[in-house]
């Protein structure tokens, strides 16, 4: 069972990389890991108008950073992030949330 | 291993690069930073970070950091340095320059700096203790980087605003007082990519999350463009124009705030009359914005009970500069959003300390009454521009390239460069900077990295420290905090404390009273009844008590005033739209648009040739400037320089995602990777400055690959106007691309 999760407020999401280097940094991942990574999708829809989208997705190098949660603190991607845009919770909780968001994805995850 | 120490202090450059101003805790371990966070106690980014500040102990730490004063041992260019110790540094610095003043005068040394983060204290101190009333920041054309706007705001308002985003309120958000704006413009800015002049980008994201509605004046689709309830996508460098034909609709739909310009404003009709001038159909026509969606913005915004502009430096660096910061101010001059919640609110440094001195009172104190005159005599562009001369100390970076080359009226023998990479970075016209320069008799680089400058041209380069490293503090505008040394890399020194030890040996009776920089900044930061240790005790930082330093209309309380009444701290207590400063400074008292210098209209022919419009000098989160491309981090995300291409405009020039292509104008070429991106329209291109290959070889002729990259060597020189304020081309130049030729 996932218990816990990150509930990420995508539409929020600007693509500003800082959950990946908060992550690269607490875990000391070397270039090419990451526990977490961002894409970017441009489309243009039928009234002529352009969207940017942004959407992080976990990897199986997040460890949902167990260290921190001993210590009381949030997952390192989870503080830093710009806009606030990422909680971290029982992923229980973190379900009855996101059906009142608008624009959310959960990440459920499961650590190896 | 030792215990992890954990130290607040605030992040203001070196290291991140930029203007600084969020709170950071530092993880310290036997002396080292082995981590850094966001801390959650400081008001301004409430535990968040960025990219830049994640890694900085891969910038801190990195191999090729330099961290012993160096000197050229060979000839210029040829990358030989020796290290050699402070005292022996310093020592050949004080000849050098010694020299110099003595055989031509102090003047004859410039001082350069780049963009404006901790610098101005430091490098202003220098430079007056030395004499030189040559402060500048070389290269940067039209000094196109928010001293327009500044300027602008200053003579009309009395005052500079920002946009209110409860940052001057302790409990933020949180705070009982502040509303979110209705709406806020966004004009030729990228907040999730930075935290420019004292604003942390992201507060406008925090300001939507609360409910405003964005109005995006941007050429190009962003994230925040694309969730704007209004997007006018300006062609660039029309700015002015888009203004004065919102200021019209405004004042023609009598939508404009009526109460507050029969009270508050001198000049309303001038305004008026010259806003008549842009009706809509042709600000259309100039910007490329539909009528409608100029109309429905300029309602949008008007109609907002709060409203809020956040700009940019593309307003700069348009033509005349200063009267398109003086346009866009009169909107929310006329709407009354002035000092209110969710507003323009006024923006006084935290309990009005600054870090350096700007009066002449006390310039002539410290530095003596002969400074004070040459900073009016021999100041490089005061006598052809008169805004220079009357507002802030700086020499005009387009005429100070230009006498470096012709000696008139007087030679130009040395150069201090602190916190600027001049030929890797912000210089218009590289090529010609890096030939004048050549040229000097004495070169001072104080930095962290080399560099294609310090290659180039240094004959001596002084180690800078990063913050974790410095003792300094930061007063912009709110809150006021202290910046305290943690640890010590190699031996590198502060530039407050390099330019404090030299200063002394050039000015030891003006600066006696203060043996430590600490001392300096106690007395810096008397008016706020705290020392440097008694802020640190409190947890580094504090803001300005109910009162001036305080919103909301002040102007209502008589708080801004020198003599308590009511109103604005200018001649007749108004906002003065019609600005008499301009009138005495020979420029037009109100606000006019000016066509850029290259583009269809003005020149066809060269349009015929070149006809994509580059916008360059967008921000990065993973770069600042020239800066971080060591950084593996922060390149991992960003490998290579690219340049957004419209598919339409891909397919018409053949180009496929990821090939290598040329920029070109006659000025040159340089060498971009294609990204088709449907960020831009089909008539333009954007590209990231500050390009050159930290990986590659530094020595002359390669200098770090910079003249396959540098965008501003195809960047031309000045349309500085009256003003000599704004008009850099770079966001405005024409070029075409071109594919690479396989044998060239
Ligand atoms: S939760 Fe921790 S491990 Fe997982 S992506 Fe975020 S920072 Fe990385
Ligand atoms: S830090 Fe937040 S806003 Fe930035 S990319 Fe990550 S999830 Fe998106
Ligand atoms: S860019 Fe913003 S968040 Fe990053 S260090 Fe600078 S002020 Fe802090």
């Amino acid at each position: 069972m996932a218990k816990y999760g990150i509930l990420i407020d995508y539409d929020f999401c600007t693509g500003c990389h800082t959950c990946e280097v908060a992550c690269q940094q607490e875990h000391n991942y070397p270039v090419g890991l990451n526990g977490i990574k961002v894409t970017e999708y441009e489309y243009q829809l039928a009234n002529g108008k352009v969207k940017i989208d942004y959407m992080p997705f976990l990897t199986d190098l997040c460890d949902l950073c167990m260290s921190r949660q001993a210590e009381g603190e949030r997952p390192s991607c989870v503080k830093h992030c710009q806009t606030a845009c990422m909680k971290f919770g029982l992923t229980t909780d973190l379900t009855a949330e996101a059906a009142t968001r608008p624009r959310a994805a959960l990440h459920t995850h499961v650590p190896k | 291993m030792g215990k992890i120490d954990v130290y607040p202090t605030t992040a203001w450059s070196a290291g991140t690069g930029c203007h600084g101003g969020c709170g950071q805790n530092l993880h310290v371990q036997d002396g080292k930073l082995v981590k850094i966070e966001g801390n959650e106690d400081h008001p301004w980014n409430q535990g968040r970070s960025c990219p830049r500040a994640l890694a900085l102990t891969q910038y801190m730490y990195h191999e090729n950091r330099i961290t012993q004063p160096l000197i050229r041992v060979g000839e210029r260019g040829s990358g030989k340095f020796e290290p050699i110790s402070w005292d022996e540094a310093l020592d050949y610095c004080e000849e050098k320059m010694g020299g110099i003043r003595d055989e031509y005068g102090a003047e004859s040394v410039i001082f350069v700096q780049g963009t404006g983060r901790d610098i101005g204290g430091p490098i202003t101190f220098l430079a007056y203790s030395y004499g030189s009333p040559n402060w500048v920041q070389l290269g940067l054309s039209g000094h196109s980087c928010y001293t327009p706007r500044l300027g602008a705001m200053k003579t009309t308002l009395g005052e500079f605003a920002v946009a209110d985003c409860s940052q001057f309120l302790e409990k933020r958000y949180e705070d009982p007082e502040w509303e979110a704006p209705e709406y806020i413009i966004v004009w030729g800015q990228n907040p999730p990519n930075g935290c420019p002049d004292g604003f942390y980008g992201p507060w406008i994201v925090d300001c939507m999350q609360r409910g405003s509605k964005i109005i995006s004046v941007d050429p190009r689709n962003t994230w925040m463009s694309t969730r704007a309830e209004y997007h006018l996508q300006i062609r660039p460098g029309t700015d002015g124009a888009l203004a004065l034909g919102m200021v019209n609709i405004i004042i023609e739909e009598e939508l404009y705030d009526k109460d507050f310009v029969e009270k508050w404003v001198a000049g309303f009709e001038d305004v008026k009359k010259r806003a008549a001038e842009y009706p809509v159909d042709k600000v259309s026509a100039i910007t490329e914005i539909p009528a409608d969606d100029i109309r429905a913005a300029a309602r949008a915004y008007a109609n907002a009970k709060q409203a809020a502009i956040q700009w940019g430096v593309p307003v700069d660096m348009c033509p005349d500069g200063t009267a398109v910061a003086h346009a866009i101010s009169c909107l929310w001059t006329i709407t009354g959003n002035i000092d209110i919640p969710g507003g323009q609110v006024i923006a006084k440094p935290a309990f009005g300390v600054t870090a350096y001195p700007f009066t002449s009172e006390e310039l002539a104190d410290l530095y003596g009454k002969d400074l004070v005159e040459r900073m009016n005599e021999k100041r490089i562009g005061a006598d052809q521009y008169p805004m220079y001369k009357h507002f802030r100390g700086w020499a005009q970076p387009d005429v100070t390239i230009e006498q470096m080359e012709t000696g008139d009226p007087y030679p130009i023998k040395g150069a201090w460069i602190q916190t600027a990479n001049v030929i890797g970075g912000q210089a218009a016209r590289a090529k010609f900077h890096y030939d004048a320069m050549k040229k000097l008799d004495f070169v001072a680089v104080i930095d962290l990295f080399h560099n294609p400058t310090t290659m180039a041209l240094a004959d001596i380069i002084l180690p800078a420290a990063t913050f974790p490293e410095k003792n300094s503090f930061r007063s912009w505008w709110t809150p006021m905090d202290s910046i305290k040394k943690r640890v010590q890399v190699g031996e590198c020194r502060s530039d407050w404390e390099i330019n404090f030890e030299l200063a002394k040996r050039f000015n030891p009776e003006g600066l006696k009273r203060w043996d430590t920089v600490i001392d300096y900044f106690d007395e810096r930061m008397e008016p706020s009844g705290m020392t440097f240790d008694e802020l640190e005790a409190k947890g580094g930082w504090a803001m300005s008590p109910e009162g001036p330093g305080r919103p909301y209309r002040r102007h209502e309380k008589g708080q801004l005033r020198a003599d308590g009444k009511p109103g604005f701290n200018t001649p007749s207590g108004k906002v003065e739209l019609y600005n008499k400063s301009f009138e005495e400074w020979g420029m037009d008292p109100l606000p006019f648009y000016t066509e850029p210098a290259q583009s269809e209209a003005s020149t066809p022919e060269l349009f015929k040739k070149h006809p994509l419009v580059m916008i360059t000098g967008a921000r990065s989160n993973l770069f600042f400037h020239s800066e971080h491309r060591q950084v593996p981090w922060l390149r991992e995300k960003e490998p290579d320089p690219t340049v957004e291409i419209h598919p339409d405009t891909a397919k018409e020039y053949n180009i496929y995602d990821g090939e290598w292509v040329h920029l070109e104008n006659d000025m040159g070429h340089i060498k971009r990777k294609a990204k088709i991106s449907l960020k831009v329209k089909p008539n333009h291109i954007q590209t990231l400055h500050g390009w050159f290959m930290p990986e590659a070889e530094g020595a002359e002729p390669n200098l770090f690959n910079v003249w396959d990259f540098q965008v501003n060597q195809i960047i031309p020189g000045p349309q500085n106007s009256k003003s000599g304020f704004g008009g850099g081309q770079y966001k405005t130049t024409l070029v075409r691309l071109a594919k690479i030729k396989e044998d060239a």
